[in-house]
């Protein structure tokens, strides 16, 4: 009994039911997440082109917001808006303005006034760009790069474009996410949109002080045993692990997850023959995943890299011309209102 | 010339509408005369004098009372003050407020319990009664002068909204306590449970990755309380539980005759988990707001009288402490403006009888400082009237506390406090 | 109130057309490339018509549509097809419909984008009139003048229709 709607539906979409931010995949619905597929199909094949680039964000101005760096993501955003023809400013928050007690709201606010039109917001606290989008700027379109352990929308899109490609379906699709789930925003976009694309079952396998209370809420089964979970799989999807779980007591050593988590070849052969091992990297060879599983002929890997590109392109297109439609439609009935 | 002085001579007299007490219950207002800040004269053979008020429609209760109120002072300002904060008391109906020990300095000392009743004195708008801190600086480490504290006129001795993380420490604090016959007052946290979380740990945890306060951060410091009160004997008073479990572990101790009371906050009584979903850091309290299932049962412990008083748990901000993502802001609502509204929804749901209601804001928290809340001849005219049909939309400008963020902003709730009097004196009084 | 058109005669019409521009310039390879949808069917059409061996390629403008601030991205996009070369090839670049001129300019945009074209014929099954840029179609199977509330509906792929709507008062 809230007195706002909480859910996040009603900011992420247009009246019409045009994307104008990418916050998270929580309230998008099958129809929308298969469009963001095919429009990342097109650009993938822009990217096979000799001139890689289209017009569509010509004389936009996209802003890569980092308060945590990650050189990795920030690279795949800054080629999909360059790829669309956007001017693109590259910003490393973390050691700049918040250490000279200027407010994130000041931050973004100066930002605005520069004439931006999308934020590409990473940050460490869950929640961070949900914030900005309703309180901040809301006429700039934000896109979410991750944000704490809540979600990391983009990436777990370019992971359903990687699996529809290579299955060509997700019906009947049993998908396994191996690994830290609780610190995990790819983990719970992941799951979410498997759900919504209608695999026949997801799976989390990991050690119970890696998974977050009553996990299976989200849509999946639980597994602490490996061998067991990797039965009958489709896909097999590795998460990352941070060396700072060792402290704290949610691990005893690297080698003991290793030995219990870790895939090697001996536990992807108990999965069906074609299923295929993703991991949203980078990779801790030796930690997650055996080198040999890594680079072997089951492992998409790579191709989630070139995908990135394709699916960025594809929600910032999207968002950027529900925002433009909207600002039109808010215009037009301005006039309307002084004639 | 004196407030006391002031007072002296003027009548008021109230015809009409109902009246409360938790003695009479809700019955119809058989005429009130107050005369001299007091309650001079009730029922049939009083003679108008003075003013009249006709209360046709509306409620006249108790004052009411709450047990955690943020006043911001001694701070610096930007939060609140008690001038604003105590209006804004003044305005819910309340005409007595506890000070919580958590100013800037901590209310660890004489000196600091002066300043806030003298301030309580010059620009307070309702009753101001002190809470002291239970430990220096709050700190948890050494225990504060407490003789000194009650003294001056500390109501009670507490912990804030911090923890005590050490055991021991915390069962001398209810030893020394008891010397002097204090109430001690927690806010039962487990610090290393509860470490950095700022949201339940359930559903909405899981979902949007938020960092979780587990249930038995705050069951597990509840069961430690009431066995250490139970061994010390003091009366230990468990401020703003949130959890089922309690409720049940309060009611058992009760039952065994551990001297233990508690209360909650309004908005643990109307909000879930769910305020969170769309990151409102509104919503970012402290206990967090948890399921449904813990509302439920903190209804019930509220109707069951295990539960006896229902407190505002005022925290007001500016607002750069909300404007921020959520783990980045500071937990607490702007609350106290709206708890009688909140309350009559509930009783409009049918989720909660109105004595209930007007009993845990008035003899229930009364009971627990050991004071009076009766509309009887002789006794201090505290008062509130309010209309419970009439409706009122919380505003940014509409409100008269610091803090803009309350629980309900921009609807229209019922209950609308039409007078609020403190010894006879309005304290506020609507447009 | 709908008119069908004779689909066979504008194509013969567009063919001899596209025939003498094709002689007049002396091209004898080129490459068919339809804008989707519309005239992706009037190239495969015409393909068979002119005997070309080549299979016709198929462009997708949404990327290039110069409306993308005004009523934000096509959500049917679809990727470009264009399963050859076109850097020095001779490109037959074909729509049902020539109007404003705007979807044109938006596939030469895009065109260019594969490479360096030797030439670009443009062929358009109907021509509209009502033109807001410069640009114009060599050969046309019929140049129609609407009234207002006429609009012109091409079905296909098989067959391959197209109508003349009127709308009700």
């Amino acid at each position: 009994m809230t007195a706002n709607d909480p859910s996040p539906t009603h900011l992420q979409l247009t009246r019409d039911g045009q994307l104008r931010h990418f916050l998270t995949l929580d309230g998008l619905e099958r129809p929308l997440l298969t469009d963001i597929l095919d429009t990342a199909d097109s650009f993938i094949e822009v990217g096979e082109r000799s001139i890689k680039k289209v017009p569509l964000l010509r004389g936009r101005t996209v802003v890569n917001l980092f308060f945590e760096s990650s050189t990795r993501t920030r690279s795949t955003f800054e080629l999909a808006a360059k790829r669309l023809s956007a001017d693109v400013l590259n910003l490393d928050i973390s050691t700049s303005a918040t250490s000279k007690g200027e407010t994130l709201s000041d931050t973004l606010l100066n930002l605005e006034a520069m004439a931006s039109d999308m934020f590409v917001v990473r940050h460490s606290q869950s929640g961070a760009p949900h914030f900005i989008a309703e309180s901040v700027t809301p006429g700039v379109a934000i896109i979410n790069a991750g944000d704490g352990r809540h979600a990391h929308p983009t990436q777990a899109m370019l992971d359903m474009l990687t699996i529809r490609q290579r299955k060509g379906r997700f019906e009947g699709l049993k998908v396994a996410i191996v690994g830290d789930v609780l610190h995990s925003r790819v983990a719970r976009s992941q799951i979410r949109a498997l759900n919504e694309l209608g695999a026949e079952e997801v799976r989390v396998i990991a050690p119970g002080t890696l998974l977050p209370l009553d996990v299976e809420d989200l849509g999946c089964t639980v597994e602490y045993d490996m061998a067991r979970g990797m039965k009958d799989l489709d896909v097999v999807i590795m998460l990352r692990l941070q060396k700072e779980r060792m402290e704290g007591a949610l691990l005893p050593s690297e080698r003991e997850f290793y030995r219990l988590y870790g895939l090697s070849q001996e536990k992807l052969s108990l999965a069906r023959p074609d299923c295929i091992v993703m991991h949203p990297g980078p990779i801790n060879r030796g930690v997650e995943i055996e080198s040999a599983v890594a680079d072997g002929p089951q492992s998409v890997i790579l191709n989630q890299v070139t995908n990135g590109i394709a699916i960025r392109m594809a929600v910032m297109s999207m968002a950027m011309g529900g925002q433009m439609a909207e600002r039109q439609q808010k215009l037009a009935g301005q006039q309307e209102g002084r004639a | 010339m004196s407030a006391k002085e002031q007072r002296a001579g003027i009548a008021l007299t109230i015809t009409g509408g109902q009246l409360y007490d938790s003695e009479r219950g809700l019955v119809d207002n058989p005429g009130l005369l107050i005369r001299d800040g007091r309650i001079a004269a009730l029922g049939a053979g009083i003679h108008e004098a003075g003013d009249t008020l006709d209360a046709g429609g509306q409620i006249i209760a108790p004052g009411f009372i709450d047990l955690c109120c943020n006043l911001r002072e001694p701070g610096n300002g930007q939060k609140g003050n008690i001038r604003s904060e105590t209006r804004a008391a003044a305005r819910g109906g309340f005409s007595t407020v506890c000070a919580s020990p958590e100013t800037s300095p901590v209310n660890d000392s004489s000196a600091v319990t002066n300043l806030i009743l003298d301030g309580a004195e010059a620009r307070g708008a309702v009753r101001v009664l002190p809470i002291g801190a239970i430990t220096r600086g709050l700190e948890g480490e050494l225990l504060s002068d407490m003789a000194g504290l009650k003294a001056s006129g500390c109501v009670a001795v507490g912990n804030g909204s911090r923890g005590v993380r050490n055991a021991r420490i915390l069962r001398r604090c209810m030893a020394y306590a008891k010397t002097f016959d204090l109430t001690v007052m927690f806010s039962p946290e487990n610090s290393s449970l509860a470490a950095d979380g700022y949201a339940h740990d359930g559903q909405v945890t899981t979902r949007l990755g938020m960092l979780g306060i587990p249930e038995v951060a705050e069951t597990a410091a509840v069961m430690e309380m009431l066995l250490l009160a139970e061994e010390t004997g003091v009366h230990l008073h468990l401020s703003q539980i949130s959890c089922a479990r309690s409720v049940d572990m309060i009611a058992n101790a009760r039952a065994r005759g551990v001297p233990v009371t508690a209360d909650v906050a309004m908005h643990q009584l109307c909000f879930t988990e769910s305020a969170l979903a769309g990151f409102d850091s509104r919503f970012h309290v402290r206990p967090p707001l948890r399921s449904e299932a813990d509302r439920q049962a903190l209804l019930a412990g509220v109707r069951a009288g295990t539960i006896a008083a229902i407190a505002s748990q005022h925290l007001p901000h500016d607002s750069a402490a909300k404007q921020a993502p959520l783990p980045a802001t500071e937990p607490g609502l702007s609350s106290i403006e709206t708890v009688l509204s909140l309350g009559l929804e509930l009783v409009q749901r049918g989720e909660l009888a109105l004595a209930d209601l007007l009993r845990s804001l008035t003899s229930g928290p009364a009971g627990i400082l050991g004071r009076e809340a009766d509309i009887r001849e002789g006794a201090p005219a505290d008062l509130c009237l309010f209309d419970p049909q009439a409706r009122w939309q919380p505003s940014a400008e509409s409100l008269l506390s610091v803090g803009k963020h309350a629980p309900v902003i921009g609807r229209a709730l019922p209950g609308v406090v039409t007078l609020t009097l403190v010894e006879g004196q309005p304290a506020w009084r609507s447009a | 109130m709908t008119v069908l058109l004779e689909m066979n005669e504008l194509l013969d019409t567009l063919e001899g057309g596209l025939r003498g521009v094709l002689e007049a310039r002396g091209i004898d390879n080129p490459v068919l490339i339809g804008i989707r949808t519309g005239g992706v069917w009037v190239a495969e059409a015409l393909g068979k018509r002119l005997g070309l061996s080549e299979p016709y390629g198929a462009l997708d403008i949404s990327f290039y549509r110069d409306d993308f601030s005004r009523i934000g991205l096509n959500p049917t996009v679809t990727p470009s097809s264009l399963p050859f070369d076109t850097e020095g090839r001779d490109i037959i670049l074909v729509d049902d419909v020539i109007m404003s001129g705007r979807t044109i300019r938006a596939a030469m945009n895009e065109l260019f984008d594969y490479g360096r074209p030797a030439s670009i014929i443009l062929a358009t099954l109907i021509d509209l009139g009502a033109r807001e840029l410069p640009i114009q179609p060599d050969a046309a199977g019929q140049t129609l003048a609407l009234a207002p509330r006429q609009r012109v509906k091409l079905r296909g792929p098989e067959p391959l229709t197209i109508e003349l709507q009127e709308s009700g008062q």
